[in-house]
């Protein structure tokens, strides 16, 4: 490969990089900003951040979206678990198909009918909106996503190993948990994953689903910079990536450990010259 | 004889409209081999189902020593299964695939490890117990799902293919040891497979499947020598089938177009049409003297054997195996000589 060659790829993939990561990175970098102008750069300070500490109003939003995304990933994980579970080991009941559409069905369903649905529901049953209204709005969101990944596991997993476990005297809900959850953990976990960062991430759902007394963080940080970009935003944007950053490192670490591990074994496989029965 | 072990009556399942079972009657004894054999589709695999409890008959009884066994779901039934795919558990290591059903049955933790250690020295896997099934050789696979499946002491052991993944070679040695653990545990083993040589050389007894029916039930030699249908001698081994019309005056015959051969009458009428199936190996070949006259029209060297096609008629070509030795060319004319009781006398089909 000649050498312009090679320097054509690695520009190609700067600007690429560029052309993804450069507004978070400018974000990141701003919210370290001693400048009150988002535009100027005055020197390094971390006095945002410890502005941030003081918000109340942003604080108490912060804790709303957390507690919203730990609940409604856990809810939706469990419900993602029993559908996938139904949909791969109960055969061809008649509702299957039926089944099948409605979960993935909010896979391509625009996110502002969901919403609008979800505040006619709402207001038809005369549930007052608040957090637990917002939650049922993001497991409805999310749940198709927790479904679909356990789904692709459940598929992958061979039944054969339940049908062996129940032969072995287990019964059919003690085959599950011993043989195919252990399967199907990494996909549980990076479900679990998925729905947190969807749900803490939502400004459409929530806008719709909420109350005046649950406002999330992006709601928040959307209304608050409609009147002006304060720094405080960008630090409290930062935080927030950092959060999504570790979730999705989490996800990353469970499947490659994984992959670790059965790369391992064949280089023991090589090793072992005793393998050989 | 004392009750069978394992009694099914008249058992029929279908999968919608295909036919899986039909009708499937048979016995297993306490402490037998026994072998369902078959092409693949022809049912063998749903009956094993049946009897393991994954697959619940439409109509007929599967019993156990007597108790029936329908309703029974399969975590309570004293059967277990070696798996085609071994379906080992692979986040388990080698002991605790094996003490996996000892664990269920609720024994103490020193009854369970003096158990396996026992499984683990019958297999050869003494010194496998930490290993991870990933780490295993097929071979070490195929023994980790054996040993798990014995551990339980169930009465009745099924394996689905059990040496089907296996290579040619350790297929033989696996052969043995399978027969040398069914005599140690004195447990019944039923065994499906597609395989004749391994039914032959593992069973018993021997049940030759078909389309969801039983064509024969009988010991390995039986089967061989003295097919029951057609498709039995067609499937076990090799044969020529020699069509033509019984006659029964004198000493029985079978009339064909190239001559009469000796055979069996069994219970067909004078004059019947009838199939005669002779193995290549009972056909006797000589250069000259009595016997049916034929031309060597192409030859394989088999080893043991030479496996010769000879052309008896026109449009008619009998195979014959030569014995170690002799040596016959292309074109060479032989003849065929039949020793009474070499075939089996088959009825006209439908």
């Amino acid at each position: 490969m000649s050498a312009a060659v090679s320097w054509a790829r690695r520009a190609t993939l700067l600007i690429g990089f560029i052309f993804l990561y450069a507004p978070i990175v400018i974000l990141a970098v701003m919210s370290f900003n001693a400048s009150r102008l988002v535009s100027v750069w005055g020197g390094f300070s971390t006095k945002w951040y410890a502005a941030l500490l003081e918000n109340e109003q942003l604080l108490h939003s912060a804790k709303i979206s957390l507690a919203a995304a730990l609940t409604s990933a856990t809810i939706s994980t469990l419900l993602g678990l029993l559908a996938a579970i139904s949909l791969t080991r109960f055969g061809r009941f008649r509702t299957r198909f039926l089944l099948f559409g409605a979960v993935h069905a909010p896979l391509v369903l625009p996110e502002v009918v969901l919403g609008l649905a979800l505040l006619t529901c709402f207001v038809a049953f005369g549930v007052g909106r608040g957090f637990i209204t917002l939650v049922i709005g993001h497991v409805t969101l999310t749940m198709c996503f927790t479904t679909v990944a356990i789904l692709a596991a459940l598929r992958d997993s061979d039944p054969a190993l339940e049908e062996a476990a129940m032969d072995l005297g287990a019964t059919p809900f003690g085959a599950f948990v011993r043989v195919a959850l252990p399967q199907i953990a990494p996909a549980i976990v990076t479900a679990y994953l998925l729905a947190f960062t969807l749900s803490l991430d939502d400004l459409v759902i929530a806008s719709f689903a909420t109350g005046p007394g649950a406002t999330t963080l992006p709601m928040r940080i959307y209304s608050q910079v409609r009147l002006g970009v304060s720094p405080q935003i960008n630090a409290i944007s930062t935080l927030l990536l950092a959060l999504v950053a570790v979730a999705l490192g989490l996800a990353a670490l469970v499947s490659s450990s994984r992959a670790r591990r059965d790369g391992q074994v064949v280089t023991s496989l090589a090793r072992a010259p005793d393998n050989a029965s | 004889m004392s009750a069978p072990l394992l009694s099914i009556k008249s058992v029929s399942k279908k999968f919608g409209a295909v036919v899986a079972l039909e009708d499937v009657s048979l016995d297993v004894g306490a402490g037998e081999f026994f072998a369902l054999l078959g092409p693949s589709g022809c049912g063998k695999t749903t009956l094993m189902r049946c009897i393991a409890g994954f697959e619940s008959p439409d109509a007929g009884t599967i019993a156990l020593s007597g108790v029936d066994l329908s309703g029974v779901p399969p975590y309570r039934r004293p059967v277990n299964m070696m798996f085609q795919s071994y379906a080992l558990f692979p986040h388990l290591n080698v002991f605790e695939n094996i003490a996996f059903g000892l664990r269920r049955q609720g024994e103490t933790r020193d009854a369970i490890d003096a158990r396996v250690n026992e499984l683990l020295a019958m297999t050869q896997l003494s010194a496998f117990g930490h290993r991870r099934i990933a780490e295993l050789s097929g071979g070490q696979k195929q023994r980790v799902a054996l040993a798990r499946a014995l551990a339980p002491r169930p009465k009745l052991l099924l394996l689905d293919e059990p040496l089907g993944a296996l290579d040619r070679k350790l297929r033989e040695e696996t052969q043995f040891q399978l027969k040398e653990i069914q005599r140690l545990t004195q447990t019944s083993f039923v065994i499906v497979t597609h395989d004749q040589d391994e039914a032959l050389a593992l069973a018993d007894r021997i049940a030759v499947m078909r389309a969801g029916r039983v064509e024969q039930i009988a010991g390995p030699m039986e089967i061989y020598d003295r097919p029951a249908t057609r498709f039995v001698a067609g499937f076990v081994g090799e044969t020529n089938f020699i069509e033509g019309r019984l006659d029964r005056n004198g000493a029985a015959a079978l009339i064909t177009e190239f001559g009469r051969i000796p055979c069996e009458p069994r219970n067909l009428p004078g004059g019947a049409r009838a199939t005669l199936s002779v193995r290549p190996e009972r056909i006797g070949v000589a250069r000259d003297g009595e016997g049916i006259a034929g031309v060597v029209e192409d030859f394989v060297f088999r080893g043991e054997t030479t496996l010769l096609r000879v052309r008896v008629a026109s449009n008619i070509v009998l195979r014959a195996a030569a014995s170690h030795g002799e040596r016959h060319a292309i074109g060479d004319s032989v003849r065929l000589s039949f020793p009474p009781g070499a075939g089996a006398l088959l009825a006209e089909e439908r």
